[in-house]
């Protein structure tokens, strides 16, 4: 294992966790009733976040992030979920490891005990984005108002992922179900991008999910 | 607006996703303790500004964040390649004149 020190970020104790959208109240909106919601929003709050970078070529590394993750390392624009799960390139030698809430200092330690000495870097960015996932039949057409970049499945089937202008901002796209995408958005990007949100999925209905 | 191809992403994007970053392939002086004022000063702030073929370095700022070699025609903003760092370039020289109309004379 490199000589790294690697701290438990997550508070243990019972402190109160606030969201990116914490003040939005979402849970409060939640039980909002919508006529017909064309786009169904949920924050997908407090996971843990890694940014995993090393040698794509390199298999003695992808064999340990592999054995360690029960997940392939994608190559250019994939994405690989099993569960909660879910591991994203991001660029040539640079992964976004998306783990449930509190597993991000065990996955770490396990990644690093598993790839050894190995030139690598293993980032906990989980206080620095969050992830909205938007479900519903409005949502390819809500992408469509918000990026010049070709969400139709025929160019963004699902498993793809690309990093693209999004709203004069800038935010990953991932493209997880027929009618489900995920949003990954920086912290101080996640209050302009619901309200951006709200705004585009107001006529197709917008309902909030918990 | 333009369709660029990221080398690395693989495919072609939008250009509002790129940045340019001036001109590629400008090595760095191997000794820079050792070097005149003038091989530093040319390395710093010289660059070449050609009317035709020019070679760039871009960054695919909102996409996989890594830079990446244009091989561009300033005259006409065609963009004729994109290579990885590292890489030579395939189109080189003089651009080859597209169209030069001159009065009285069909091209």
């Amino acid at each position: 294992m490199s000589n790294v020190n690697v701290y438990q970020q997550r508070p243990t104790s019972a402190a109160r966790a606030e969201s990116p959208l914490f003040h939005a109240e979402l849970d409060k909106l939640a039980g909002r009733s919508v006529g017909s919601a064309g786009v169904t929003l949920r924050e997908k709050k407090l996971r843990g976040h890694l940014v995993l970078r090393g040698e794509a070529s390199d298999t003695g590394f992808t064999g340990a992030v592999e054995s360690v993750l029960g997940l392939k390392l994608p190559v250019a624009l994939g994405l690989t979920v099993k569960g909660e799960t879910s591991l994203q390139w991001l660029g040539p030698d640079e992964w976004l490891l998306i783990v449930p809430q509190d597993e991000e200092y065990t996955a770490e330690l396990s990644l690093r005990e598993a790839i050894g000495d190995r030139h690598i870097s293993i980032v906990n960015v989980s206080g620095g984005q969050t992830l909205y996932e938007l479900t519903g039949p409005g949502v390819r057409s809500v992408l469509m108002k918000s990026t010049s970049y070709d969400v139709h499945p025929s160019n963004f089937p699902v498993g793809k992922a690309v990093g693209t202008v999004f709203a004069k901002s800038q935010l990953v796209i991932r493209h997880t179900g027929e009618e489900t995408w995920e949003l990954v958005v920086r912290r101080s990007f996640a209050d302009y991008i619901w309200l951006w949100l709200q705004d585009a999925s107001a006529e197709y209905g917008l309902a909030i999910a918990s | 607006m333009l369709h660029i191809q990221c080398p690395h992403c693989g495919e072609l994007r939008s250009e509002e996703e790129f940045h340019a970053a001036g001109q590629a392939h400008i090595p760095r002086p191997l000794d820079p303790d050792n070097c005149t004022d003038a091989e530093w000063g040319d390395y710093m702030f010289f660059r070449d500004n050609p009317r035709g073929i020019h070679h760039e370095l871009w960054v695919h700022a909102t996409g996989c964040r890594r830079y990446f070699n244009v091989t561009r025609n300033t005259e006409t903003y065609e963009i004729l390649e994109t290579y990885k760092i590292g890489e030579q370039p395939q189109v080189n020289g003089k651009p080859v004149v597209v169209a030069k109309a001159i009065e009285g004379e069909t091209v």
